[in-house]
């Protein structure tokens, strides 16, 4: 799956390195290194950490169906 | 009810049946396209990249990409919508005839379009002696498959890294060399590193950082030469001041040049500092007269600032790539009375030796800066930048929850010294002077740059802040 996240959002408040350990890490007390490409298997973990990210900083892709329409 | 229906119709049916082309297939084309798309645009829409990858996030590959975490084609740009473009990927665009509305491309196709939007970004500058340039070993970092080639370097444990520059993306790279216990040199022409973008005071206190993680930092002189040994690889490089330095891996990292060449001769204000556009990204011809169908965004857009006394400015900054590429969008789809004005308040961000810097404003348009909270002492500061009385941007080392409070700031233009923010104020709150160096002086070029006030301005002429 991809993300990005945007680092003039984040504040480092680090909800996503504990919900998402494997892809998201303080490097320091609140400098964000993420893996912008984690595997699928990832998915529900990345999910929960977007949700919650209290300035909405990371953007998740969103699935497109067979028509070119993206799923919610 | 508007008063020309005509023109409403003819946007109208633009939308549903023109044809957009989007030169650069980078973070401002991949979202140019997805804007036009939730704009309504069910158009022909084609995207042309040079490199041969789609659209990937490059901000990782001095970072992440570099200390291995994530391999090089690991950045890819998450899609928030479908596109339904035309990519046409792997070959450059080599020119635009305006009189026919087409864009050349390298492999002799041409691509017409009823409107076109400029993303072509910049590419690393070159080491300027070729055949030390093709040394093995010699690299530049804007790529992810010149990232690849690098991390496959320092994974191979070189005996010494030698960055030239001290930009963030030199200091990005040499915290990474230091995270894997590398042994590094930087060589800075300038006075420190990062003094380009955020001035001497600010940049005495990265060049402790530098040195207290165990980098080899030399400032104050430039690379002379290049050495290789018999079987063409990099070993050793000579500096100004007479010393060499025995490396086997260099990383020259000397600022970026925008990619307006292939706009030779087609008549719009396109050179050195980018590809001059009003604030609703519109590009401008050579005579500064605005045109109609040609749209700019992202590192090569040159557009003019409300809040610095409507100079010109070049941002290569991430969210202006994503911003400029989506105002710009609506604006191609738009008439007159909904159009956007792109007017960012510039921000970005670098991580390095384990510290969140992050900035608002433009810091280099500063004369003074005052220290307002936390501690240098302990790595973990804010500090405004002011200008005759009034506050123009701000930094933040492992401050970042309080740049908000001085980007409002900025944006109405308030007092400076700024009121204090909260807690945990420093004891002297004097301003001192910024200490920029004089944007003349060759160095990394800077990522933000006001460039004055003549739209048809081609050459390199910096604004020099009166002192």
């Amino acid at each position: 799956m991809r993300i990005v996240v945007d680092l003039n959002r984040c504040q480092g408040y680090a909800q996503c390195a504990f919900l998402a350990p494997d892809v998201f890490q303080l490097n320091g007390e609140e400098a964000l290194m993420y893996d912008p490409n984690p595997d699928d298997a990832k998915r529900l973990q990345v999910l929960r950490a977007a949700e919650a990210c209290p300035v909405k900083a990371i953007v998740v892709e969103r699935p497109v169906d067979a028509e070119g329409a993206t799923k919610s | 009810m508007n008063r020309w229906p005509l023109l409403t119709d003819l946007v109208s049916a633009f939308k549903a049946r023109g044809q957009i082309v989007i030169v650069g297939a980078s973070l401002a084309g991949l979202r140019g396209a997805e804007a036009l798309r939730n704009a309504g645009f069910s158009g022909h829409l084609t995207i042309i990249g040079d490199e041969p990858h789609e659209p990937y996030d490059r901000p990782p590959l001095s970072k992440q990409v570099l200390a291995g975490w994530v391999p090089a084609d690991h950045t890819k740009l998450p899609r928030l919508r479908a596109i339904d473009a035309e990519w046409r990927l792997g070959v450059a665009a080599t020119g635009l005839d305006r009189a026919n509305q087409r864009v050349r491309l390298a492999d002799g196709d041409q691509v017409p379009f009823d409107r076109l939007l400029i993303a072509t970004g910049t590419r690393a500058r070159q080491w300027p002696n070729p055949a030390e340039a093709a040394l093995d070993g010699v690299f530049t970092l804007r790529t992810c498959d010149e990232a690849a080639r690098v991390r496959a370097r320092l994974a191979a444990r070189p005996n010494r890294v030698l960055i030239i520059g001290a930009g963030f993306i030199g200091s990005e790279m040499a915290s990474v060399c230091r995270e894997l216990d590398l042994p590094v040199t930087v060589a800075e022409r300038g006075s420190a590193p990062l003094v380009g973008a955020l001035g001497g005071a600010i940049g005495a206190i990265a060049a402790e950082i530098q040195r207290e993680h165990g980098v080899d930092l030399r400032t104050g002189v430039s690379v002379a030469a290049l050495e290789g040994d018999d079987g063409g690889h990099v070993r050793r490089a000579y500096l100004s001041d007479g010393t060499t330095v025995d490396a086997d891996v260099v990383i020259v990292s000397l600022g970026s040049i925008r990619n307006t060449e292939w706009l030779d001769g087609a008549g719009l204000a396109a050179g050195f500092w980018g590809v001059a556009c009003d604030a609703g990204c519109r590009a401008f011809d050579i005579n500064g007269v605005v045109t109609d169908t040609i749209f700019v965004a992202g590192d090569v857009a040159r557009f003019p600032h409300a809040l610095y006394e409507y100079q010109l400015i070049a941002l290569e900054h991430w969210d202006n790539a994503v911003r400029g590429a989506e105002i710009a969008a609506h604006n191609m789809v738009s008439l007159e009375a909904e159009r956007w004005a792109h007017l960012p308040l510039p921000a970005f961000w670098s991580n390095q030796f384990g510290l969140n810097i992050k900035s608002v404003g433009v810091c280099p348009f500063g004369e003074e800066i005052v220290f307002t909270q936390g501690s240098v002492k302990e790595r973990r500061f804010a500090a405004a930048y002011g200008r005759r009385g009034r506050i123009v941007a701000a930094v933040t080392f492992n401050h970042a929850k309080w740049l908000e409070y001085y980007a409002a700031q900025i944006e109405r233009s308030a007092p400076f010294p700024p009121a204090p923010a909260g807690f945990d104020q420093p004891g002297d709150m004097k301003p001192v002077p910024a200490a920029f160096p004089d944007p003349r002086t060759p160095t990394a070029t800077p990522v933000v740059v006001l460039t004055g006030h003549d739209p048809t301005e081609r050459g390199a002429v910096f604004h020099v802040p009166d002192r």
